[in-house]
């Protein structure tokens, strides 16, 4: 973590000399500043499934840090310099308190990496209101309904999101008939009614439906927990697991009493960045931001960099660091934003969700992207992932 | 001397008899070099070439093949003939397009991870400099008067303009998302630029370094962020411009005067570069997850043929 952060020095202000040597010759005159915080709070490291990945403390700001540097790179042609001020409330602090003191009225624009409930508790505080908050961690569903926020845009794809790239796959195979196991958290809950909504869309038929109730202790017991546990009455295409914390989810796979493939939290997923992600360019992104992290892009750096980077586009087209100029033009029609996966991205106007593709991918090999061929859409494939506008129950809060 | 003359005419009087004209293509997944005879309309073999060949170019006097092998981090030469490797260029890490000017003494190569471009010496086989540039440059072309190198930056949003006397940027101007390639009008008047993020085309006057023109496609049937353009070429009377439209799986024919999309030519799948046959009667173009290249007939605006070549064509030469 030291040598991290401390290559990360090195690395800034490296790029600050650099900076200072080609600016001064490009552009003479003063530069317009955009600045940027990235607010998060500690988190508790969860329980592990396996040692197999280690726990990442850094998800997110590593993202932002690239996408500042590339701003920089073309700041140096427009006269703008983007400026990143990093955050980081204890795991104990109160973030109500730190938002109000430490971005106050400080930063327009602010990068979060906070669960659900955070989130909204910091978009409702009178500091908040005129700023663009930029969620790089949720993935709830109800945040882009009847939970959402004007002030708020949402990076990541939601489970409605992934439940229908996986269903639209399934569908393509003709998999139609799905077991369903829901994991014990609440999260998981969210998860199953995704892939629920998901099926009752795409017609598919989920034929049983089964709580996981076993130890996570699968070392000793998977092999026989998970075949009495999946001997169920109806056949079945695909096992659908939902486990977001990842704590049994991985020891399904072989060990079914039907040789079936599992799909959703394990297995193949549905997510907005993948390490055997290498087309559209990836793998040019890829290789810079493993340069800077000395490690794969995770998905919160992907969202932390793409919201940063849609910063940059929009106050590019503008020349101006004005947080109205800049909220104006990225939620126009205008605004088309390069995110490595092959179509323009750009904000719902309805709930202010990013529209993209979603990969499918397995843990070495990246089986499909979505929207997948053939489901089409009157104005742009990428809304039949998720909630369309006729589907949204978003009513702006003011 | 004499005897280059002769030699000259004895390959002029061989090809003429053999094959009008020979067309190269980099496959990238085949790590080879196809050879095809165009009006045959024959794939006439493969030769290996190295890791991941993508950029392509032909010397102006049609001896040298220079062909970027992306993962070998180099530029290889080719004898165009023998197709035997002559020799290396230091084209810096992973390089992908590049743009050999005019005199054929000098070659821009983009290098995409770094954010610069690399001026290679020809003769000497050196990195005569290195320019700093925008974020991921890719689409890279040299005015016929060899006054300016332009440079498209894919993730910046820009062309950078880059004196060739000096080899300086003197100036910048921002262009729709994700520019990717580039090409001069034979007058060295005006740049077309394509946007594969926003789906234009754009025309940029050369004097001004503005954008004159914007040209949307419209293809019937087809979402527009699935018309994605990538290749462009204008032909030297810059009666007509071609551009290709990427995987919405046509080539758009723009009157190059009037800068109306007079046609759209439906071709392989996911159409990227493309080339001119040198009496520019054909239009030549790669189609990346068809395996094959397609054949346009210019004077009757119709794809005549498709030949198959391999895994994943990406750029294209022809040899007279």
């Amino acid at each position: 973590m030291r040598s991290i952060n401390l290559f990360f020095q090195v690395t800034t202000k490296f790029l600050f000399l650099i900076h200072l040597l080609t600016v001064g010759l490009v552009h003479a005159e003063a530069k317009q500043v955009v600045n940027v915080a990235y607010f998060t709070q500690e988190q508790k490291v969860p329980p592990q499934l396996s040692n197999l990945d280690a726990f990442i403390k850094d998800k997110g700001v590593l993202g932002m840090q690239l996408a500042i540097d590339d701003n920089n790179t073309t700041g140096q042609f427009t006269g703008q310099q983007y400026v990143l001020k990093n955050f980081t409330v204890p795991l104990d602090g109160n973030v109500v308190e730190v938002f109000n003191k430490d971005i106050g009225d400080q930063y327009a624009f602010v990068v979060v990496n906070l669960p659900a409930d955070a989130l909204n508790k910091v978009a409702d505080l009178p500091a908040a209101k005129q700023k663009m908050l930029f969620d790089a961690a949720t993935i709830d569903d109800a945040l882009r309904n009847e939970q959402c926020r004007n002030n708020v845009l949402h990076l990541l794809p939601n489970r409605a999101m992934r439940a229908d790239t996986l269903a639209q796959y399934m569908m393509k195979k003709r998999w139609n008939k799905w077991f369903l196991v829901i994991g014990p958290e609440p999260e998981d809950r969210m998860f199953a009614d995704a892939i629920k909504r998901s099926a009752k869309r795409f017609g598919m038929k989920i034929v049983e439906e089964k709580n996981w109730e076993h130890t996570y202790d699968a070392r000793r017991t998977a092999q026989s927990d998970v075949a009495v546990f999946t001997q169920i009455n109806d056949d079945y295409d695909v096992l659908v697991v939902a486990d977001e914390q990842g704590l049994f989810g991985e020891y399904l796979e072989y060990r079914t009493w039907n040789a079936r493939p599992v799909i959703g939290t394990q297995g193949l997923i549905a997510t907005s960045w993948h390490r055997t992600h290498d087309q559209w360019g990836a793998t040019q992104i890829q290789n810079r931001f493993k340069d800077l992290a000395g490690r794969w892009m995770e998905e919160q750096d992907y969202a932390a960099y793409m919201a940063v980077r849609a910063i940059g586009e929009a106050a590019t087209r503008t020349k101006s660091n004005d947080v109205n100029k800049v909220r104006d033009y990225m939620l126009s029609d205008a605004f088309a934003l390069q995110g490595y996966k092959g179509n323009p991205l750009s904000f719902r106007s309805w709930d202010h969700q990013l529209r993209q593709p979603v990969l499918l991918a397995a843990p070495r090999s990246l089986v499909a992207v979505a929207p997948i061929e053939g489901f089409l859409h009157p104005k742009t494939e990428l809304d039949t992932l998720g909630y369309d506008q006729p589907e949204s129950t978003c009513k702006w809060s003011q | 001397m004499k005897k280059n003359i002769l030699g000259l005419f004895l390959t002029a009087a061989l090809a003429a008899t053999v094959q009008a004209e020979t067309v190269f293509v980099t496959l990238e997944k085949d790590n080879a070099l196809a050879i095809v005879d165009p009006i045959a309309g024959k794939l006439i073999k493969t030769v290996e070439i190295g890791q991941r060949p993508r950029g392509i170019s032909i010397s102006p006097d049609n001896k040298y093949l220079y062909v970027a092998v992306s993962d070998d981090n180099t530029i290889k030469i080719i004898d165009a003939d023998s197709l035997k490797e002559t020799g290396k260029l230091p084209s810096g890490e992973d390089p992908e397009t590049f743009a050999l000017n005019p005199v054929g003494d000098k070659l821009y190569v983009s290098n995409e991870d770094d954010s610069q471009v690399t001026v290679i010496d020809i003769k000497r086989k050196k990195a005569a400099k290195q320019i700093k540039v925008g974020v991921e440059p890719e689409g890279i072309a040299v005015s016929p008067d060899n006054l300016w190198v332009a440079s498209a930056s894919e993730t910046t949003n820009m062309v950078h303009w880059i004196d060739t006397k000096n080899n300086a940027i003197v100036e910048n101007t921002l262009v729709d998302p994700r520019p990717r390639a580039l090409s001069f009008t034979a007058d060295s008047q005006q740049l077309w630029v394509t946007s594969e993020m926003a789906g234009t085309l754009m025309v940029l006057d050369v004097k001004t370094k503005q954008i004159i023109k914007t040209v949307r496609f419209d293809v019937q049937g087809i979402t527009s962020d699935k018309i994605q353009p990538v290749g462009v070429v204008i032909d030297k009377d810059r009666k007509r411009g071609y551009v290709a439209l990427g995987p919405a799986n046509r080539v758009a024919v723009v009157n190059a005067q009037t800068f109306e999309v007079e046609k759209y030519l439906l071709v392989g799948q996911r159409v990227w570069n493309l080339a001119f046959s040198p009496d520019q009667k054909r239009l030549y173009t790669t189609n990346g997850t068809s395996n094959d290249i397609s054949i346009i007939d210019l004077d009757s605006q119709t794809v005549i043929k498709s030949v198959g070549v391999g895994t994943y064509p990406w750029g294209v030469a022809v040899k007279p």
